[in-house]
């Protein structure tokens, strides 16, 4: 299982989703392999992986993949990534 | 683990801006004025969010200023603005904004120093409508768990 967790620049905002992400992970009791990524990489990062976490302004530089892209609108708030990776990964 | 040092000069509480350039300016001076970066890296993070949009608002109320390394960081470094009355970012949800913190690394990897650090403290939900309502830069370090001394005085307490 591998979770991308993308930002513009790929430091700071990635990073945080990042960490976060592997706690909400740990609470679900879910092995998951999360990289952070920037907008200039994501199209290899994600090549094989399974979600996207990012936040809504950056869905349309995405393009084209077959990941779920799933929009983090908080990324400090542990209950709504736990709720969204569990709905997707559940 | 631990934030950077951030010295009570990369703080600057309440202030009165126009917009979200405003805004960030204020991050970028004071991570200049604290010795973390030189002239230029404040434009460069307003051209992140003029390219990329408001995805630096990453939690109700609170917007993480930041660019890529460059020549223009100095040394890794935070600093904290907080603003008399919110603007607008053009974020869907986190809009509006009262608290802008300006962040600068060296290299890609330095952040997750304490990356994992800035998570533990706004893990907690109370911590963005608190940080907003400090009144000087002395509660703000206190509210970011920072205890380390800080500027010249603070060196000479540490050498006794």
């Amino acid at each position: 299982m591998k979770i991308v967790a993308l930002c513009g620049v790929g430091i700071g905002t990635s990073a945080i989703l990042k960490v976060n992400a592997e706690r909400a992970l740990e609470r679900l009791d879910i092995e998951a392999d999360v990289t952070a990524a920037d907008i200039a990489s994501v199209k290899l990062a994600a090549a094989d992986a399974q979600v996207i976490l990012t936040s809504s302004e950056l869905v349309p530089s995405i393009g084209k993949t077959n990941a779920d892209v799933i929009i983090i609108d908080n990324f400090f708030d542990l209950d709504e990534l736990t709720a969204k990776l569990e709905e997707a990964l559940g | 683990m631990s934030l950077p040092p951030l010295p009570l000069d990369a703080i600057d509480v309440g202030l009165h801006v126009p917009d979200w350039r405003a805004a960030v300016g204020a991050a970028g001076a004071a991570l200049e004025r604290s010795g973390s970066t030189g002239p230029g890296y404040t434009e460069r993070m307003v051209g992140v969010i003029e390219e990329f949009g408001a995805y630096v608002v990453i939690a109700p109320g609170l917007a993480l200023a930041h660019a890529r390394p460059g020549p223009d960081v100095l040394t890794e470094g935070l600093s904290v603005v907080t603003l008399a009355e919110p603007v607008v970012f053009g974020h869907p949800h986190n809009d509006p904004v009262n608290v802008i913190l300006g962040l600068a690394v060296t290299t890609g990897d330095e952040h997750v120093h304490f990356v994992a650090e800035l998570a533990n403290v706004f893990n907690d939900s109370s911590i963005i409508p608190a940080l907003a309502a400090a009144p000087d830069a002395a509660t703000v370090r206190s509210l970011l768990g920072i205890t380390a001394p800080s500027g010249p005085e603070a060196t000479n307490e540490e050498s006794k």
